[in-house]
């Protein structure tokens, strides 16, 4: 059980010749986040946001070169990686291949020299948990990759540290597998209650794992919020557009009086926006985000948002079918029901819900009106 | 890469077998002819200043060998060159490839040299150490010990077995360096982390990680040297001379005068085919020694 406070952390990288991301002098960028006790954290982003950087900076495998690192309120910016008794599962699982499996979990604790006895039982309480009490004698190499995810975590868990890391733990799995790993984490997740922190690219994973994300671009932290905060007021146009599949659509838009207009659409705007749009001076242009799942097929759109477009691209999911929708210059996804009658090329009216929509300012990429959106608790959230 | 079905015809393995046919017989006209003739001679009396007393000899040959004192002294020689290089060769190799393995300036340029000597021809070490550092007048050894006060050492005369150890070692240890240095590159970088996190030490970290990652290939350097170091002749050859006395005379070496000095070729026969029972005991046990480790690592 652990807090961990990050308090302005960095990590710049000397621009050495050859090394490889030199080109971002700074990986990560004035990190601060304090975790509650027995918290899950995600830390989720495209590649190169320094969301494994930063978790490699917790484990101690990378030094900050600011900021400090306090777990249990003790720094441990200095502190070697083996005395931080932090348990990481890699992505590549890094099981030592010549141990069997029982050694390979048994290892940390043969180090510290625990009585044999209780390390049997510590590891087969994990391998129990875990369901591979009957791989223990197995080497690595003959185990299924879905077998050494398991083993990966069993390593960890036998350690009961203070604070677990997950390095995109189940991106070598096949997608049914990496459904079941994902429940199967949050189980484990509940059942230990140990402060996890836990990096993906996957935005899925991080919305139904995480109990509050992180969000990061370019090394510097976009929002930390509950995944129904994120989906439902993120910070910026980047955030909105990562989280949720298909991503938001954007449409610039012009403001003619008390309606958005651009090619194709138009949509009146409900008074908060209208506030939105004057606050901080007059805004003429700004960005529409509107997601997939908030578009329908009507014929009459009567007051609502309206978009118009030519349908491109058709992909029938099953129970519902996602159409590529041009409206102008901008390729527009909607999400549509299952057996839609419409075929490349028609014309298609869809309508929105002007509260669903969120605004953008045109240059800084910032929501505009955040704080008059309506707020949910993050207790709620986390429920 | 498919895999052929494993229920495949005969027939489709007919061909494999005479497409192997040429390589198989090459290999045993080249292994089997030498040593059935070298056994033919070693029962017979032959010697290169008699030629007219030739016949068959029982295992005279054989007697005179193993009643030989030289004989044995020539074989224990060999053990220890072998051992003692062997020795020096993995741990120096060992030491040097995990601090190349490590980053600093000049590493490209540091390595280049230290696997210089191994592209040295063994009569031109044997020739560098005789003369420019052993010697006792103008040798490089020999003037250190000079300047710090100290009384040049005889080497080749006082320490000829060292001597020979030293040049041999320093003539095989980037051959070590340089393929241990591929076994650490091999290393993922994810299992040393892992083990830091489970909280290893660097010795543990070594010990528990590296080593064992490296069994395989400290197999194959082990197994080659020794196989090379068995036949060593050309650094004493062009130094001691198997000498004094017999001091440096190893196997090789003892056949070589047998057959070029007393002109005995039944006798130095015989003692090539005790050459061929060593390495084969050699490599008796070395592979007893791998499998026993394979086995005790299954077992972990």
């Amino acid at each position: 059980m652990a807090i961990v406070e990050l308090k302005g952390v960095a990590k710049r990288y000397d621009s050495a010749p050859g090394r490889k991301g030199n080109d971002h002098a700074n990986a990560v960028e004035d990190f601060n986040l304090t975790t509650k006790d027995g918290e899950f954290v995600v830390l989720v982003g495209p590649s190169g946001c320094g969301k494994s950087t930063t978790m490699r900076m917790i484990a101690g495998l990378e030094h900050n070169t600011a900021g400090e690192i306090r777990i249990n309120g003790k720094d441990v910016s200095n502190v070697e990686p083996r005395d931080r008794d932090i348990a990481m599962v890699f992505q590549s699982y890094a099981l030592y291949p010549h141990m069997s499996v029982y050694h390979n979990m048994a290892f940390a604790l043969e180090l510290k020299k625990t009585p044999k006895d209780e390390v049997k039982q510590r590891v087969q309480e994990a391998a129990r948990i875990l369901d591979i009490e009957h791989l223990l004698d197995r080497k690595p190499r003959a185990l299924s990759g879905g077998q050494r995810q398991r083993v990966a975590l069993g390593r960890a868990l036998v350690r009961q540290p203070q604070v677990f890391l997950m390095d995109e733990p189940l991106s070598n799995l096949d997608a049914r597998l990496r459904v079941e790993m994902r429940a199967e984490i949050t189980r484990l997740h509940r059942r230990l209650g140990v402060t996890t922190f836990y990096v993906t690219h996957d935005q899925t994973e991080a919305m139904t794992m995480g109990q509050r994300i992180v969000v990061m671009r370019d090394g510097r932290i976009q929002q930390i919020d509950t995944p129904y905060n994120l989906y439902e007021r993120p910070v910026n146009r980047f955030v909105a557009g990562f989280i949720g599949t298909p991503s938001m659509n954007f449409l610039q838009a012009d403001r003619q009086g008390d309606t958005l207009k651009g090619e194709g659409f138009s949509c009146p705007l409900n008074p908060r926006q209208q506030a939105a749009l004057e606050g901080g001076g007059q805004r003429s242009r700004c960005w529409l985000g509107i997601r997939p799942e908030h578009l329908h097929q009507v014929e009459e759109s009567g007051g609502r948002g309206r978009l118009e477009g030519v349908i491109e691209v058709i992909e029938p999911l099953g129970p519902v079918t996602m159409a590529q929708v041009r409206a102008g210059e901008t390729l527009i996804t909607a999400q549509l029901a299952a057996h839609l009658d419409v075929r490349i090329g028609d014309v298609l009216t869809l309508a929105f819900d002007p509260d669903h929509v969120h605004l953008f300012d045109i240059e800084s990429d910032r929501t505009l009106g955040l704080e008059a959106y309506p707020a949910t608790s993050s207790a709620q959230a986390t429920a | 890469m498919s895999a052929p079905p494993a229920n495949a015809s005969p027939k489709r393995r007919a061909p494999t077998k005479r497409l192997m046919a040429p390589s198989v017989l090459f290999l045993l006209v080249w292994m089997i002819v030498p040593l059935a003739m070298t056994l033919y001679y070693s029962f017979q009396d032959y010697n290169l200043m008699m030629p007219d007393m030739r016949g068959f000899a029982g295992g005279l040959s054989y007697e005179l060998l193993f009643t030989d004192p030289v004989f044995w002294d020539a074989l224990l020689n060999t053990l220890l060159l072998v051992a003692t290089c062997l020795l020096v060769t993995v741990v120096a190799g060992l030491a040097l490839a995990l601090l190349f393995n490590r980053t600093f300036v000049g590493r490209g340029i540091a390595r280049t040299l230290a696997i210089s000597p191994f592209f040295v021809m063994p009569v031109v070490t044997g020739l560098i150490w005789k003369y420019m550092l052993l010697d006792p007048v103008y040798g490089l050894f020999s003037w250190v010990m000079r300047s710090v006060g100290l009384e040049p050492v005889q080497w080749l005369s006082s320490y000829p077995l060292l001597s020979v150890v030293m040049m041999i070692s320093w003539e095989w240890t980037p051959f070590a360096l340089l393929i241990l240095l591929t076994g650490l590159q091999s290393l993922p970088e994810d299992q040393l982390e892992a083990v830091r996190l489970d909280g290893a030490n660097r010795w543990q970290e070594f010990r528990h990680i590296v080593l064992p990652h490296l069994g395989q290939v400290l197999y194959v350097v082990i197994m080659l040297e020794s196989i090379f170091f068995l036949t060593s002749f050309a650094e004493i050859y062009a130094t001691t001379s198997g000498g004094p006395g017999t001091a440096t005379t190893n196997l090789p070496y003892y056949i070589y005068l047998g057959a070029f000095f007393q002109y005995d070729i039944g006798l130095s026969s015989a003692a090539a085919i005790g050459a061929v029972v060593l390495a084969n005991i050699f490599a008796i046990f070395l592979i007893r020694f791998v499998a026993g480790n394979l086995n005790a690592g299954s077992q972990r």
